[in-house]
């Protein structure tokens, strides 16, 4: 045991970690909020989304990557961060079809939080519109490709937890995409099944279980009332449970 | 008409006239902005063309060559543009059909869809053009504030007009932005 | 590179930890080019002593340079580090140079008031590359060729990247075939930031430098592109919008064009 607590400063403030922490790891047991969308607590980091990059010690680092050490000076909630975190959910936003009136996942939706949070109004830049398919074959879930953020959180899942490598990630560039593992590229035809991991990480309205949505009203909603900092994650929505909303 | 009033036009391009609905449900405190505001073109006026005016608000996305001329105008006339609601912010619901190519659309519409007869692809020149796609309202000409929502509040319209009325930056509560 | 010999999706790792402790099958690992390897062993083989005496402070020995462009003699030269850019253009007699790109697309655009620089560590890096270009290039078809070169290359693993190397390549075009206003600019100069702050790797990170210094070093080649009457032009072609609906119509009245 160490005799003296190891910290790193956030924003001025002192707070402790353990040895093996990534600065991430370390805010949220700290309660501070750093932004992300590909972070998951369960899962190796995998620092593509870009929304949770800090200032660590003068230099730009994904907090959710970035071992914590002993001393480190970190900016986090700082206007130009936030606004680089603006600029990345705008990227988002026009990069795939993110039609929130038409989704189920809105207001559960952690790419909304997240925009919310760093005070996204507009999506500013030109939109792609790219022609995605929907896949509805599976009789318990839907695959929308028009709203993956390509966190590839399902792919880690299914991949580490559930062991089937069922989703994977296709193409280069702009054209990288979300594929599913079978030969038709139909979720039917994979043995994508209701209680597995990949089935509950998807902080979008890409995979989304059948017959449970529209089921908590407006107003109820995960981050209808409290921005995300407060909420957490979406994921929590899933926790063991078939049906949506939260007591 | 009072010289001194702000004169607001307001109109629906490629929208289900829903943030109108909204906007008028600020209620009775309609009248108390009638003190401050007077109306240009806007459904609720009837009145065609717009003129010059202090503040535009539009709802909707651009979908055809009518919104692109209506929108136009707007941003000729007004001195502030305002986006209202979700498909002037990223096309909304009717960017769903971005995903389908124009022509499948309109053959899906037209002539092979359910229970279609006489099937016709209308041609007359009365009908507005399609754009092939449908667009937010950003991408067509330049616009100062965005008020997103599907619809935006009653309360945020009136929070939101009142602080651009009274020259404040605008500020929101939390519950007051949403994109749905 | 390794994750490409691991059999996986060539996407740049997360470092820490680097590959000199982890790198394939995730044991130590050296990486490095052709050139250093070549050094190396002509060190360990004339000794040390020559080799330190050429070139600066910090940036010992010589450099290969690969020239091309607007010279009469390009090719591959070895010059000491600390050469100035002015030395290398005569070298391959390059006349009348507006600019010379240093260390390929990703690197640096220096305008004829730097030709004094140095190539070294302390003042120009490079990995070899010396692109040169006269004064009867458009630097815009640089930029524009630069541009669509990233969008190519982004592997698509993070979002500055995948999505900012494409925004920007629309933006050049925008500017590029005379559609472009000050507003294009304010937004090309700070998507090219966020690629550098936020991006995942030295790709992404370097993808808008072009960008970014020649709006600031040759803003001219943009502003006499740019609508100067309007502030704000559509980021599409409005009229060829309705072609299709005009093909599937027939329609070609008045109202159908824009």
């Amino acid at each position: 045991m160490q005799l003296e607590e190891q910290t790193i400063t956030i924003d001025g403030q002192k707070i402790p970690f353990q040895s093996g922490q990534t600065i991430m790891d370390a805010a949220l047991a700290a309660k501070i909020y750093i932004p992300h969308l590909c972070y998951h607590p369960e899962f190796k980091p995998h620092g593509s989304c870009r929304l949770c990059t800090v200032m660590v010690n003068g230099r730009y680092e994904s907090a959710c990557t970035m071992p914590s050490v002993a001393g480190q000076e970190i900016l986090n909630n700082t206007k130009e961060l936030n606004e680089n975190r603006r600029a990345l959910t705008q990227m988002l936003f026009v990069e795939g079809n993110h039609i929130c009136p038409g989704c189920p996942k809105t207001g559960n939706c952690q790419l909304q939080a997240v925009a919310y949070y760093v005070g996204m109004l507009s999506s500013h830049y030109q939109h792609f519109y790219p022609y995605r398919d929907l896949d509805p074959s599976h009789p318990d879930y839907v695959v929308d490709f028009n709203r993956c953020i390509l966190c590839e959180l399902c792919v880690r899942a299914s991949r580490d937890v559930d062991k089937k490598n069922i989703f994977a990630i296709s193409g280069r560039g702009i054209k990288a995409h979300l594929i599913i593992n079978s030969p038709s590229g139909k979720l039917e035809d994979t043995d994508f099944a209701v209680g597995d991991k990949a089935a509950f990480v998807c902080p979008v309205g890409a995979i989304l279980r059948k017959r449970t949505r529209y089921t908590t009203p407006i107003g109820e909603r995960l981050y209808d009332k409290q921005s995300i900092r407060i909420v957490g994650d979406s994921q929590q929505l899933h926790a063991g449970a078939t049906k949506y909303g939260r007591k | 008409m009072a010289a001194n009033k702000i004169r607001v036009a307001t109109t629906s391009l490629a929208g289900c006239f829903g943030c109108h609905m909204s906007f008028l449900d600020i209620d009775e405190r309609l009248l108390e902005l009638l003190e401050h505001i007077e109306f240009d073109r806007t459904p609720l006026t009837d009145i065609k063309q717009c003129g010059p005016c202090d503040i535009g608000l539009i709802e909707g996305g651009v979908c055809n060559a009518e919104n692109v001329h209506v929108l136009k105008e707007f941003r000729k006339n007004c001195k502030i543009l305002i986006a209202m609601g979700a498909c002037a912010f990223n096309g909304g619901v009717p960017a769903l059909r971005n995903h389908y190519s124009l022509k499948d659309c309109l053959e899906e519409s037209y002539l092979q869809g359910v229970g279609v007869v006489n099937p016709l692809i209308p041609n007359d020149p009365e009908i507005p053009l399609l754009l092939n796609k449908v667009h937010p309202i950003h991408e067509i000409v330049k616009i100062d504030y965005f008020l997103p929502g599907c619809p935006p509040s009653g309360d945020a319209i009136w929070t939101f007009l009142n602080e651009l009325l009274a020259g404040q930056e605008i500020s929101l509560p939390y519950q007051a932005i949403h994109y749905d | 590179m390794i994750e490409s010999l691991e059999g996986k999706r060539g996407v740049p790792r997360n470092r820490p930890p680097f590959p000199v402790t982890q790198g394939y099958l995730n044991k130590p690992t050296v990486v490095n080019n052709v050139e250093t390897f070549a050094l190396a062993a002509r060190i360990a083989v004339y000794g040390g002593d020559g080799f330190a005496a050429l070139g600066t402070k910090q940036s010992k020995g010589t450099k290969l340079l690969s020239i091309s462009g607007d010279c009469l003699r390009p090719g591959i030269y070895e010059f000491p580090f600390g050469v100035s850019v002015r030395e290398v253009l005569e070298a391959c007699n390059a006349q009348d140079t507006q600019a010379v790109q240093i260390s390929g697309a990703a690197g640096t655009c220096l305008s004829a008031k730097e030709f004094d620089r140095k190539i070294a560590f302390e003042d120009v890096a490079t990995g070899g590359s010396v692109m040169i270009f006269n004064r009867q290039r458009d630097l815009l078809e640089v930029v524009r060729n630069f541009a669509h070169f990233f969008v190519h290359e982004s592997c698509g693993f993070c979002t500055p990247c995948r999505v900012g190397t494409s925004l920007l390549k629309n933006l050049v075009e925008k500017v590029y075939t005379n559609h472009g206003t000050a507003d294009d600019l304010k937004d090309m100069s700070y998507i090219s930031q966020v690629l550098k702050t936020a991006s995942h790797c030295g790709l992404g990170q370097t993808a808008s430098n072009h960008i970014a210094d020649t709006l600031k070093k040759f803003p001219e080649i943009y502003h006499k592109r740019l609508l100067v009457e309007a502030n704000f032009e559509p980021a599409f072609d409005l009229d060829s919008a309705l072609e299709d609906a005009r093909q599937i119509t027939g329609r070609k009245d008045e109202m159908a064009y824009l």
